[in-house]
Protein backbone atom coordinates (compact mmCIF):
# COMPACT_ATOMS: atom_id res chain seq x y z
CA UNK A 1 0.00 0.00 0.00
CA UNK A 2 1.05 3.63 -0.85
CA UNK A 3 0.03 4.87 2.75
CA UNK A 4 2.70 2.60 3.93
CA UNK A 5 5.57 3.86 1.91
CA UNK A 6 4.70 7.75 2.02
CA UNK A 7 5.29 10.09 4.65
CA UNK A 8 2.08 11.11 6.59
CA UNK A 9 2.51 14.70 4.84
CA UNK A 10 3.37 13.05 1.27
CA UNK A 11 0.53 10.98 1.73
CA UNK A 12 -1.80 14.40 2.35
CA UNK A 13 -0.23 15.84 -0.69
CA UNK A 14 -0.68 12.43 -2.85
CA UNK A 15 -4.27 13.19 -2.42
CA UNK A 16 -4.38 16.62 -3.01
CA UNK A 17 -2.25 16.23 -5.88
CA UNK A 18 -4.77 13.55 -7.81
CA UNK A 19 -7.81 15.58 -7.05
CA UNK A 20 -6.35 18.69 -9.12
CA UNK A 21 -6.41 16.46 -11.98
CA UNK A 22 -10.45 16.20 -11.55
CA UNK A 23 -12.73 18.40 -13.83
CA UNK A 24 -15.98 19.26 -12.20
CA UNK A 25 -17.77 17.66 -9.36
CA UNK A 26 -19.33 14.64 -10.76
CA UNK A 27 -15.81 13.66 -11.55
CA UNK A 28 -14.34 14.33 -7.96
CA UNK A 29 -17.72 11.93 -6.93
CA UNK A 30 -17.11 9.91 -9.48
CA UNK A 31 -13.36 9.27 -7.90
CA UNK A 32 -14.72 9.40 -4.82
CA UNK A 33 -16.66 6.21 -5.18
CA UNK A 34 -14.46 4.67 -6.82
CA UNK A 35 -12.43 5.24 -3.63
CA UNK A 36 -15.40 3.72 -1.82
CA UNK A 37 -15.64 0.91 -3.60
CA UNK A 38 -12.38 -0.29 -3.09
CA UNK A 39 -11.98 -0.14 0.65
CA UNK A 40 -11.32 -3.02 2.00
CA UNK A 41 -13.64 -5.51 3.78
CA UNK A 42 -14.18 -4.52 7.45
CA UNK A 43 -13.29 -7.26 9.60
CA UNK A 44 -17.35 -8.69 10.57
CA UNK A 45 -15.87 -9.65 14.32
CA UNK A 46 -15.50 -5.60 14.11
CA UNK A 47 -19.01 -4.62 13.73
CA UNK A 48 -19.90 -3.32 16.90
CA UNK A 49 -21.93 -0.75 18.13
CA UNK A 50 -18.67 0.45 20.11
CA UNK A 51 -17.13 0.92 17.11
CA UNK A 52 -20.47 2.99 15.46
CA UNK A 53 -19.01 6.66 14.81
CA UNK A 54 -21.80 8.53 15.96
CA UNK A 55 -23.17 11.95 14.63
CA UNK A 56 -22.93 10.71 10.77
CA UNK A 57 -26.33 10.04 8.76
CA UNK A 58 -24.89 7.19 7.33
CA UNK A 59 -24.01 4.38 8.99
CA UNK A 60 -19.94 4.01 10.08
CA UNK A 61 -17.91 2.03 12.08
CA UNK A 62 -13.99 2.62 12.63
CA UNK A 63 -11.90 0.30 14.85
CA UNK A 64 -7.63 0.25 15.20
CA UNK A 65 -5.44 -1.86 16.79
CA UNK A 66 -1.39 -1.05 17.24
CA UNK A 67 0.68 -3.07 15.18
CA UNK A 68 4.08 -2.53 16.41
CA UNK A 69 5.01 1.57 16.92
CA UNK A 70 1.72 2.14 14.21
CA UNK A 71 -1.96 2.66 14.65
CA UNK A 72 -3.82 0.24 12.18
CA UNK A 73 -7.48 1.60 11.42
CA UNK A 74 -10.32 -0.45 10.04
CA UNK A 75 -13.48 1.42 8.88
CA UNK A 76 -16.53 1.11 6.78
CA UNK A 77 -20.20 2.89 6.09
CA UNK A 78 -22.92 1.79 3.69
CA UNK A 79 -23.21 4.78 1.97
CA UNK A 80 -20.03 4.74 -0.73
CA UNK A 81 -19.38 8.93 -1.18
CA UNK A 82 -18.58 8.49 3.02
CA UNK A 83 -16.31 4.96 2.34
CA UNK A 84 -14.67 7.17 -0.28
CA UNK A 85 -13.98 9.74 2.34
CA UNK A 86 -12.88 7.20 5.16
CA UNK A 87 -10.73 5.69 2.59
CA UNK A 88 -8.81 8.95 2.08
CA UNK A 89 -8.67 9.58 6.06
CA UNK A 90 -7.06 6.24 6.20
CA UNK A 91 -4.60 6.51 3.67
CA UNK A 92 -3.30 9.55 5.16
CA UNK A 93 -4.06 8.68 8.81
CA UNK A 94 -3.69 4.68 9.01
CA UNK A 95 -0.02 2.95 9.72
CA UNK A 96 0.97 6.14 11.54
CA UNK A 97 2.17 6.19 15.05
CA UNK A 98 0.28 7.85 17.46
CA UNK A 99 2.44 10.84 17.44
CA UNK A 100 2.12 11.47 13.31
CA UNK A 101 -1.20 11.40 13.78
CA UNK A 102 -1.83 13.61 16.23
CA UNK A 103 1.05 16.32 14.98
CA UNK A 104 -1.14 16.36 11.70
CA UNK A 105 -4.45 18.11 10.65
CA UNK A 106 -6.56 16.75 8.11
CA UNK A 107 -5.27 19.47 5.58
CA UNK A 108 -6.52 17.57 2.31
CA UNK A 109 -10.35 18.22 3.58
CA UNK A 110 -10.30 21.53 2.26
CA UNK A 111 -8.05 21.27 -0.72
CA UNK A 112 -9.36 18.86 -2.62
CA UNK A 113 -12.43 20.79 -3.99
CA UNK A 114 -14.54 19.57 -2.00
CA UNK A 115 -15.57 21.20 0.69
CA UNK A 116 -18.11 24.30 -0.32
CA UNK A 117 -19.98 20.86 -1.33
CA UNK A 118 -20.10 18.97 1.74
CA UNK A 119 -22.79 20.37 3.63
CA UNK A 120 -21.92 20.93 7.43
CA UNK A 121 -24.08 17.18 8.17
CA UNK A 122 -21.76 15.36 5.77
CA UNK A 123 -18.31 17.45 6.40
CA UNK A 124 -19.19 15.62 9.94
CA UNK A 125 -19.26 12.41 8.88
CA UNK A 126 -15.42 12.54 8.08
CA UNK A 127 -15.09 15.40 10.80
CA UNK A 128 -16.27 12.69 13.40
CA UNK A 129 -14.11 9.91 12.01
CA UNK A 130 -10.99 11.97 12.36
CA UNK A 131 -11.68 12.93 15.62
CA UNK A 132 -12.46 9.41 16.47
CA UNK A 133 -8.98 8.75 14.49
CA UNK A 134 -7.26 11.06 16.84
CA UNK A 135 -9.18 9.72 20.22
CA UNK A 136 -7.23 6.37 19.05
CA UNK A 137 -4.12 8.06 19.25
CA UNK A 138 -4.43 9.35 22.31
CA UNK A 139 -5.74 6.27 23.75
CA UNK A 140 -2.66 4.44 22.09
CA UNK A 141 -0.03 7.07 23.43
CA UNK A 142 -1.48 7.15 26.95
CA UNK A 143 -1.20 3.12 26.33
CA UNK A 144 2.83 3.18 25.27
CA UNK A 145 3.38 5.66 27.72
CA UNK A 146 2.57 3.31 31.15
CA UNK A 147 3.38 0.38 29.25
CA UNK B 1 -56.63 25.07 -22.55
CA UNK B 2 -57.17 27.77 -19.93
CA UNK B 3 -54.85 27.01 -16.72
CA UNK B 4 -56.82 27.52 -13.84
CA UNK B 5 -54.18 27.64 -11.60
CA UNK B 6 -51.11 30.46 -12.39
CA UNK B 7 -47.95 28.35 -11.11
CA UNK B 8 -45.57 31.46 -12.91
CA UNK B 9 -47.78 33.93 -10.87
CA UNK B 10 -47.37 31.53 -7.15
CA UNK B 11 -43.91 31.36 -7.80
CA UNK B 12 -42.93 35.04 -8.03
CA UNK B 13 -45.01 35.72 -4.58
CA UNK B 14 -41.57 33.30 -3.47
CA UNK B 15 -38.48 35.42 -3.29
CA UNK B 16 -36.43 32.12 -1.88
CA UNK B 17 -37.46 30.58 -5.07
CA UNK B 18 -35.44 32.48 -6.69
CA UNK B 19 -31.87 31.90 -5.76
CA UNK B 20 -29.47 29.49 -6.59
CA UNK B 21 -27.79 26.57 -4.44
CA UNK B 22 -24.29 25.23 -5.51
CA UNK B 23 -24.49 27.69 -8.66
CA UNK B 24 -27.83 26.26 -10.06
CA UNK B 25 -31.94 27.22 -9.64
CA UNK B 26 -32.84 26.16 -6.40
CA UNK B 27 -35.41 22.93 -7.34
CA UNK B 28 -37.27 23.02 -4.03
CA UNK B 29 -38.67 19.76 -3.19
CA UNK B 30 -38.59 19.11 0.73
CA UNK B 31 -41.99 20.61 1.28
CA UNK B 32 -42.99 17.88 3.35
CA UNK B 33 -40.22 18.65 5.63
CA UNK B 34 -41.52 22.12 5.95
CA UNK B 35 -42.71 24.95 2.96
CA UNK B 36 -41.04 28.05 1.78
CA UNK B 37 -43.04 31.20 2.20
CA UNK B 38 -45.15 33.92 0.30
CA UNK B 39 -43.54 37.91 0.65
CA UNK B 40 -47.25 38.29 2.17
CA UNK B 41 -46.00 36.16 5.05
CA UNK B 42 -42.74 37.62 5.42
CA UNK B 43 -44.44 41.06 5.34
CA UNK B 44 -47.08 40.63 7.88
CA UNK B 45 -44.35 39.12 10.54
CA UNK B 46 -42.25 42.41 9.55
CA UNK B 47 -45.08 44.60 9.39
CA UNK B 48 -45.68 43.53 13.27
CA UNK B 49 -42.12 44.78 14.68
CA UNK B 50 -42.05 48.23 11.80
CA UNK B 51 -45.47 49.39 12.99
CA UNK B 52 -47.42 48.30 15.89
CA UNK B 53 -45.36 45.49 18.23
CA UNK B 54 -46.46 45.41 21.21
CA UNK B 55 -47.92 42.63 24.20
CA UNK B 56 -50.99 41.44 23.69
CA UNK B 57 -54.17 40.77 26.70
CA UNK B 58 -52.14 43.21 28.75
CA UNK B 59 -51.43 46.58 27.24
CA UNK B 60 -53.87 49.33 28.04
CA UNK B 61 -52.11 51.18 24.44
CA UNK B 62 -52.90 51.09 21.00
CA UNK B 63 -50.31 49.17 20.29
CA UNK B 64 -50.90 46.64 22.30
CA UNK B 65 -54.82 46.95 21.37
CA UNK B 66 -53.47 46.56 17.91
CA UNK B 67 -51.02 43.69 18.15
CA UNK B 68 -54.42 41.75 20.35
CA UNK B 69 -56.61 42.36 17.51
CA UNK B 70 -54.12 40.58 14.77
CA UNK B 71 -53.31 37.81 16.71
CA UNK B 72 -56.97 37.21 17.43
CA UNK B 73 -57.87 37.39 14.10
CA UNK B 74 -55.80 35.42 12.68
CA UNK B 75 -57.18 32.96 15.37
CA UNK B 76 -60.22 33.57 13.32
CA UNK B 77 -58.92 32.94 10.04
CA UNK B 78 -57.73 29.45 11.51
CA UNK B 79 -61.44 28.72 12.35
CA UNK B 80 -62.91 29.38 9.09
CA UNK B 81 -59.82 27.56 7.23
CA UNK B 82 -60.79 24.41 9.13
CA UNK B 83 -64.07 25.22 9.16
CA UNK B 84 -64.27 24.86 13.06
CA UNK B 85 -67.37 25.88 14.88
CA UNK B 86 -66.21 28.39 17.51
CA UNK B 87 -62.41 30.12 17.27
CA UNK B 88 -62.40 29.88 20.98
CA UNK B 89 -61.75 25.83 19.87
CA UNK B 90 -58.50 26.83 18.44
CA UNK B 91 -55.85 26.80 20.74
CA UNK B 92 -51.99 28.41 19.31
CA UNK B 93 -49.38 25.78 20.14
CA UNK B 94 -45.71 25.67 18.85
CA UNK B 95 -46.16 23.03 16.36
CA UNK B 96 -48.35 19.69 15.88
CA UNK B 97 -46.21 17.73 18.08
CA UNK B 98 -46.98 20.19 20.67
CA UNK B 99 -50.43 19.36 19.94
CA UNK B 100 -50.50 16.27 20.18
CA UNK B 101 -48.93 16.29 23.57
CA UNK B 102 -51.06 18.68 25.24
CA UNK B 103 -53.54 16.37 24.68
CA UNK B 104 -52.25 13.07 25.62
CA UNK B 105 -50.83 15.17 28.79
CA UNK B 106 -54.36 16.67 29.66
CA UNK B 107 -57.44 14.76 28.45
CA UNK B 108 -55.43 11.86 28.59
CA UNK B 109 -53.83 11.89 32.14
CA UNK B 110 -57.22 12.86 33.13
CA UNK B 111 -59.31 9.80 30.75
CA UNK B 112 -56.82 7.07 30.44
CA UNK B 113 -55.67 4.68 33.00
CA UNK B 114 -54.26 1.17 33.58
CA UNK B 115 -55.56 -0.93 31.00
CA UNK B 116 -57.47 1.31 29.05
CA UNK B 117 -55.83 1.01 24.99
CA UNK B 118 -54.87 3.71 22.95
CA UNK B 119 -54.96 2.84 19.10
CA UNK B 120 -52.56 4.61 16.79
CA UNK B 121 -51.21 3.47 12.88
CA UNK B 122 -48.09 1.74 11.70
CA UNK B 123 -47.59 4.76 9.75
CA UNK B 124 -47.79 7.40 12.51
CA UNK B 125 -45.13 10.51 12.61
CA UNK B 126 -43.07 9.83 15.90
CA UNK B 127 -45.40 13.06 17.01
CA UNK B 128 -48.44 10.60 16.84
CA UNK B 129 -46.13 7.88 18.98
CA UNK B 130 -43.97 8.98 21.56
CA UNK B 131 -46.58 11.23 23.55
CA UNK B 132 -48.66 8.84 23.77
CA UNK B 133 -45.94 6.10 24.29
CA UNK B 134 -45.15 8.42 27.69
CA UNK B 135 -48.81 8.45 28.40
CA UNK B 136 -48.74 4.47 28.32
CA UNK B 137 -45.66 4.48 30.48
CA UNK B 138 -47.39 7.03 32.88
CA UNK B 139 -51.04 4.83 33.16
CA UNK B 140 -50.19 1.33 32.48
CA UNK B 141 -52.49 1.59 29.51
CA UNK B 142 -51.67 -0.28 26.14
CA UNK B 143 -50.63 0.80 22.47
CA UNK B 144 -52.48 -0.56 19.43
CA UNK B 145 -50.85 -0.44 16.37
CA UNK B 146 -53.39 -0.40 13.24
CA UNK B 147 -51.75 -2.43 10.35
CA UNK B 148 -51.00 -1.50 6.87
CA UNK B 149 -50.87 -3.40 3.50
CA UNK B 150 -47.83 -3.53 0.77
CA UNK B 151 -48.89 -0.66 -0.51
CA UNK B 152 -49.07 1.35 2.80
CA UNK B 153 -52.69 1.89 3.11
CA UNK B 154 -54.60 0.89 6.62
CA UNK B 155 -56.05 -2.23 7.36
CA UNK B 156 -59.56 -1.12 8.36
CA UNK B 157 -60.95 -4.56 9.08
CA UNK B 158 -58.05 -5.07 11.30
CA UNK B 159 -58.54 -1.54 13.41
CA UNK B 160 -62.67 -2.73 13.32
CA UNK B 161 -60.80 -5.83 15.86
CA UNK B 162 -58.94 -3.45 17.95
CA UNK B 163 -61.36 -1.04 18.66
CA UNK B 164 -63.72 -2.70 21.92
CA UNK B 165 -64.83 -1.02 25.36
CA UNK B 166 -60.64 -0.83 26.19
CA UNK B 167 -60.01 1.61 23.47
CA UNK B 168 -60.24 5.01 25.01
CA UNK B 169 -58.56 7.00 22.30
CA UNK B 170 -57.95 6.68 18.73
CA UNK B 171 -55.26 8.68 17.03
CA UNK B 172 -54.38 8.95 13.19
CA UNK B 173 -52.40 10.56 10.57
CA UNK B 174 -54.53 11.93 7.88
CA UNK B 175 -51.72 11.60 5.41
CA UNK B 176 -47.97 10.06 5.95
CA UNK B 177 -45.48 12.04 5.32
CA UNK B 178 -43.50 8.88 4.36
CA UNK B 179 -45.64 7.42 2.07
CA UNK B 180 -47.79 10.26 1.30
CA UNK B 181 -51.00 7.38 1.92
CA UNK B 182 -54.20 10.12 2.42
CA UNK B 183 -56.05 7.54 4.80
CA UNK B 184 -59.73 7.39 5.09
CA UNK B 185 -60.02 9.64 8.08
CA UNK B 186 -63.89 9.84 8.31
CA UNK B 187 -64.32 6.15 8.51
CA UNK B 188 -61.59 6.21 11.06
CA UNK B 189 -63.57 8.88 13.18
CA UNK B 190 -66.98 7.16 12.73
CA UNK B 191 -65.75 3.70 14.07
CA UNK B 192 -64.25 5.30 16.57
CA UNK B 193 -67.33 7.17 17.72
CA UNK B 194 -69.53 3.84 17.03
CA UNK B 195 -67.87 3.04 20.68
CA UNK B 196 -68.04 6.69 22.42
CA UNK B 197 -64.16 7.01 21.54
CA UNK B 198 -62.12 10.54 20.78
CA UNK B 199 -60.03 10.68 17.91
CA UNK B 200 -57.28 13.17 17.12
CA UNK B 201 -56.46 13.91 13.53
CA UNK B 202 -52.78 14.34 12.80
CA UNK B 203 -53.28 17.05 9.88
CA UNK B 204 -49.56 18.06 9.67
CA UNK B 205 -49.30 17.05 6.19
CA UNK B 206 -52.93 17.06 5.34
CA UNK B 207 -53.68 20.94 5.72
CA UNK B 208 -51.93 22.24 3.56
CA UNK B 209 -52.75 19.96 0.62
CA UNK B 210 -56.35 19.75 0.55
CA UNK B 211 -59.31 21.61 2.32
CA UNK B 212 -60.19 20.28 6.00
CA UNK B 213 -63.58 21.06 7.70
CA UNK B 214 -63.65 19.25 11.53
CA UNK B 215 -67.12 19.84 11.72
CA UNK B 216 -67.88 17.38 8.17
CA UNK B 217 -65.02 15.09 9.60
CA UNK B 218 -66.58 15.73 13.01
CA UNK B 219 -62.74 15.35 15.09
CA UNK B 220 -62.46 15.46 18.45
CA UNK B 221 -59.01 17.29 17.91
CA UNK B 222 -56.83 17.98 14.94
CA UNK B 223 -53.25 19.33 14.92
CA UNK B 224 -51.51 21.24 12.32
CA UNK B 225 -47.86 22.89 12.32
CA UNK B 226 -47.66 26.77 10.82
CA UNK B 227 -44.11 25.91 8.98
CA UNK B 228 -45.49 23.33 6.70
CA UNK B 229 -48.49 25.79 5.78
CA UNK B 230 -46.42 28.37 4.18
CA UNK B 231 -46.16 30.20 7.79
CA UNK B 232 -43.83 30.60 10.37
CA UNK B 233 -41.64 28.00 12.16
CA UNK B 234 -42.73 27.69 16.08
CA UNK B 235 -46.75 28.29 15.54
CA UNK B 236 -49.08 25.68 15.38
CA UNK B 237 -52.74 24.67 16.13
CA UNK B 238 -54.63 22.42 18.03
CA UNK B 239 -57.96 22.04 17.46
CA UNK B 240 -60.57 20.34 19.92
CA UNK B 241 -64.33 20.51 20.11
CA UNK B 242 -65.14 22.98 22.81
CA UNK B 243 -66.91 20.05 25.13
CA UNK B 244 -63.63 18.22 25.29
CA UNK B 245 -61.20 21.08 25.80
CA UNK B 246 -63.39 23.10 28.65
CA UNK B 247 -63.17 19.46 30.41
CA UNK B 248 -59.61 19.39 30.09
CA UNK B 249 -57.14 20.30 33.15
CA UNK B 250 -54.43 23.27 32.02
CA UNK B 251 -51.26 21.87 30.62
CA UNK B 252 -48.85 24.87 31.57
CA UNK B 253 -49.05 27.80 34.10
CA UNK B 254 -48.47 31.48 33.82
CA UNK B 255 -49.63 34.35 32.86
CA UNK B 256 -52.93 35.18 30.61
CA UNK B 257 -53.95 31.01 31.73
CA UNK B 258 -55.50 32.37 34.80
CA UNK B 259 -58.99 34.22 35.71
CA UNK B 260 -58.30 35.16 39.25
CA UNK B 261 -55.15 33.84 41.52
CA UNK B 262 -54.27 34.00 45.23
CA UNK B 263 -51.10 31.45 46.75
CA UNK B 264 -54.42 29.56 47.94
CA UNK B 265 -56.47 29.37 45.24
CA UNK B 266 -56.16 29.95 40.82
CA UNK B 267 -59.61 30.00 38.55
CA UNK B 268 -58.49 29.51 35.15
CA UNK B 269 -59.18 31.49 32.22
CA UNK B 270 -61.61 30.17 29.75
CA UNK B 271 -60.80 28.42 26.50
CA UNK B 272 -58.35 28.91 24.45
CA UNK B 273 -56.70 31.26 27.19
CA UNK B 274 -56.22 28.58 29.56
CA UNK B 275 -53.83 26.71 27.36
CA UNK B 276 -51.76 29.67 26.45
CA UNK B 277 -49.44 30.09 28.88
CA UNK B 278 -47.43 33.05 29.43
CA UNK B 279 -46.66 35.26 26.19
CA UNK B 280 -47.25 33.43 23.04
CA UNK B 281 -45.84 33.50 19.29
CA UNK B 282 -47.63 37.06 18.33
CA UNK B 283 -45.90 37.14 15.28
CA UNK B 284 -46.24 33.46 14.73
CA UNK B 285 -49.98 33.64 14.91
CA UNK B 286 -49.84 36.85 12.50
CA UNK B 287 -47.68 35.30 9.88
CA UNK B 288 -49.85 32.15 9.95
CA UNK B 289 -52.97 34.08 9.19
CA UNK B 290 -51.11 35.30 6.57
CA UNK B 291 -50.47 32.14 4.63
CA UNK B 292 -54.23 31.43 5.74
CA UNK B 293 -55.03 34.03 3.47
CA UNK B 294 -52.55 33.19 1.09
CA UNK B 295 -54.04 29.74 0.19
CA UNK B 296 -57.68 30.85 0.55
CA UNK B 297 -56.81 33.51 -2.02
CA UNK B 298 -55.80 30.97 -4.66
CA UNK B 299 -58.16 28.02 -2.95
CA UNK B 300 -57.45 24.93 -1.57
CA UNK B 301 -59.85 23.08 -4.08
CA UNK B 302 -57.72 24.66 -6.90
CA UNK B 303 -54.09 24.43 -4.86
CA UNK B 304 -55.14 20.22 -4.65
CA UNK B 305 -56.26 19.69 -8.34
CA UNK B 306 -52.95 21.35 -9.53
CA UNK B 307 -51.33 19.33 -7.21
CA UNK B 308 -52.74 15.93 -8.11
CA UNK B 309 -52.26 16.50 -11.93
CA UNK B 310 -48.31 17.31 -10.65
CA UNK B 311 -48.18 14.41 -8.70
CA UNK B 312 -49.43 11.87 -11.22
CA UNK B 313 -47.46 13.58 -13.84
CA UNK B 314 -44.30 12.91 -11.25
CA UNK B 315 -45.50 9.35 -10.24
CA UNK B 316 -45.09 8.57 -14.79
CA UNK B 317 -41.66 10.35 -14.84
CA UNK B 318 -40.32 8.68 -11.79
CA UNK B 319 -41.50 5.04 -12.35
CA UNK B 320 -39.27 5.04 -15.53
CA UNK B 321 -36.34 5.60 -13.53
CA UNK B 322 -34.26 1.99 -13.68
CA UNK B 323 -34.17 0.61 -10.56
CA UNK B 324 -36.33 3.02 -8.65
CA UNK B 325 -38.61 1.12 -6.31
CA UNK B 326 -41.68 3.53 -5.22
CA UNK B 327 -42.07 3.03 -1.26
CA UNK B 328 -45.51 3.39 -0.49
CA UNK B 329 -48.27 2.93 -3.97
CA UNK B 330 -51.49 3.72 -1.49
CA UNK B 331 -54.27 4.41 -4.18
CA UNK B 332 -55.30 7.44 -2.70
CA UNK B 333 -51.84 9.54 -2.00
CA UNK B 334 -50.98 12.83 -2.64
CA UNK B 335 -47.79 14.89 -2.85
CA UNK B 336 -45.04 12.62 -1.73
CA UNK B 337 -42.60 10.30 -3.56
CA UNK B 338 -40.59 7.92 -0.92
CA UNK B 339 -38.35 5.61 -2.98
CA UNK B 340 -35.30 3.89 -2.97
CA UNK B 341 -32.64 3.46 -5.85
CA UNK B 342 -31.15 -0.44 -5.86
CA UNK B 343 -28.33 -0.93 -5.03
CA UNK B 344 -27.13 3.30 -3.55
CA UNK B 345 -27.72 4.62 -0.51
CA UNK B 346 -29.95 7.19 -0.24
CA UNK B 347 -27.88 9.29 1.45
CA UNK B 348 -25.43 9.35 -1.61
CA UNK B 349 -28.41 10.12 -3.90
CA UNK B 350 -29.07 12.97 -1.75
CA UNK B 351 -25.52 14.65 -1.62
CA UNK B 352 -25.33 14.52 -5.97
CA UNK B 353 -29.07 16.15 -5.92
CA UNK B 354 -27.93 18.90 -3.66
CA UNK B 355 -25.01 19.39 -6.52
CA UNK B 356 -27.72 20.04 -8.39
CA UNK B 357 -29.69 22.34 -6.47
CA UNK B 358 -32.54 19.93 -5.69
CA UNK B 359 -33.44 19.57 -1.69
CA UNK B 360 -35.01 16.72 -0.82
CA UNK B 361 -34.89 14.06 2.38
CA UNK B 362 -33.28 11.51 2.91
CA UNK B 363 -33.38 9.08 5.58
CA UNK B 364 -35.96 7.77 8.01
CA UNK B 365 -38.60 11.01 8.53
CA UNK B 366 -39.08 10.42 11.88
CA UNK B 367 -41.40 7.41 11.21
CA UNK B 368 -38.82 4.26 11.86
CA UNK B 369 -42.28 1.66 12.21
CA UNK B 370 -43.55 2.68 8.83
CA UNK B 371 -40.10 1.90 6.98
CA UNK B 372 -39.35 -1.19 9.33
CA UNK B 373 -42.54 -2.51 8.20
CA UNK B 374 -41.32 -2.01 3.94
CA UNK B 375 -37.87 -3.49 5.47
CA UNK B 376 -35.99 -0.53 4.16
CA UNK B 377 -33.47 1.42 6.34
CA UNK B 378 -33.63 4.84 4.70
CA UNK B 379 -35.57 6.43 1.54
CA UNK B 380 -35.26 8.84 -0.34
CA UNK B 381 -37.87 11.59 -0.42
CA UNK B 382 -39.43 13.96 -2.48
CA UNK B 383 -42.53 15.68 -1.79
CA UNK B 384 -44.56 18.49 -3.45
CA UNK B 385 -45.78 21.86 -2.48
CA UNK B 386 -48.05 24.38 -4.69
CA UNK B 387 -44.84 25.89 -6.48
CA UNK B 388 -43.13 23.19 -7.75
CA UNK B 389 -43.69 22.44 -11.54
CA UNK B 390 -43.26 19.71 -14.03
CA UNK B 391 -39.90 20.96 -14.98
CA UNK B 392 -38.32 20.67 -11.30
CA UNK B 393 -39.42 16.67 -11.58
CA UNK B 394 -37.71 16.67 -14.95
CA UNK B 395 -34.92 18.32 -13.05
CA UNK B 396 -35.10 15.46 -10.31
CA UNK B 397 -35.56 12.84 -12.85
CA UNK B 398 -32.34 14.11 -14.54
CA UNK B 399 -30.23 14.22 -10.93
CA UNK B 400 -31.28 10.37 -10.50
CA UNK B 401 -29.74 9.32 -13.56
CA UNK B 402 -26.82 11.52 -12.27
CA UNK B 403 -26.59 9.78 -9.50
CA UNK B 404 -26.79 6.25 -11.33
CA UNK B 405 -23.99 7.05 -13.57
CA UNK B 406 -21.77 8.20 -10.50
CA UNK B 407 -22.48 5.25 -8.15
CA UNK B 408 -23.86 2.90 -10.63
CA UNK B 409 -20.96 -0.30 -11.00
C1 LIG C 1 -47.42 13.56 9.67
C2 LIG C 1 -46.67 14.47 10.57
N1 LIG C 1 -47.05 14.61 11.83
C3 LIG C 1 -46.41 15.42 12.68
C4 LIG C 1 -45.30 16.14 12.29
C5 LIG C 1 -44.61 16.98 13.29
O1 LIG C 1 -44.58 18.30 12.90
P1 LIG C 1 -43.78 19.34 13.77
O2 LIG C 1 -42.36 18.88 13.78
O3 LIG C 1 -43.96 20.63 13.06
O4 LIG C 1 -44.39 19.33 15.13
C6 LIG C 1 -44.85 16.01 10.99
C7 LIG C 1 -43.64 16.72 10.54
O5 LIG C 1 -42.86 16.25 9.75
C8 LIG C 1 -45.55 15.16 10.10
O6 LIG C 1 -45.16 15.02 8.84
Amino acid sequence: MTAESLSIDKAQEEIIEEFDYLGDWTERYKHIADLGRKLPPFPEDQRLEENKVKGCQSQVWLSGHLSGEQIIFDADSDALIVRGLIALALRVYSGRTPEEILETPPEFINKIGMSEHLSANRANGLQAVIKQIKRYAVAFQARTETA
Amino acid sequence: MITPYDVAKVRADFPILHRLVNGKPLTYLDNANTTQKPQSVIDAVADLYTTYNANIHRASHLLGELATRAYEEARVKVKTFINAADAHEIIYVRNATEGVNLVAQTYGRRNIHAGDEIIISTMEHHANIIPWQLLCAETGAKLKIIPINDAGELLLDEYAKLLSERTKFVGIVHMSNALGTVNPIKEVIDMAHAYGVPVLVDAAQSAYHMPLDVQELDCDFLVFSGHKLYGPTGIGVLYGKRALLEEMPPWQGGGDMIATVTFEETTFNDIPYKFEAGTPHIDGAIGLGAAIDYLTTLGMDKIAAYENDLMAYGTGVLTEVPGLRMIGTARHKASVYSFVLDGIHPYDVGTVLDQEGIAIRTGQHCAHPVLQRFGVPATIRASLGLYNTREELDTLVRGLHTAREIFGE
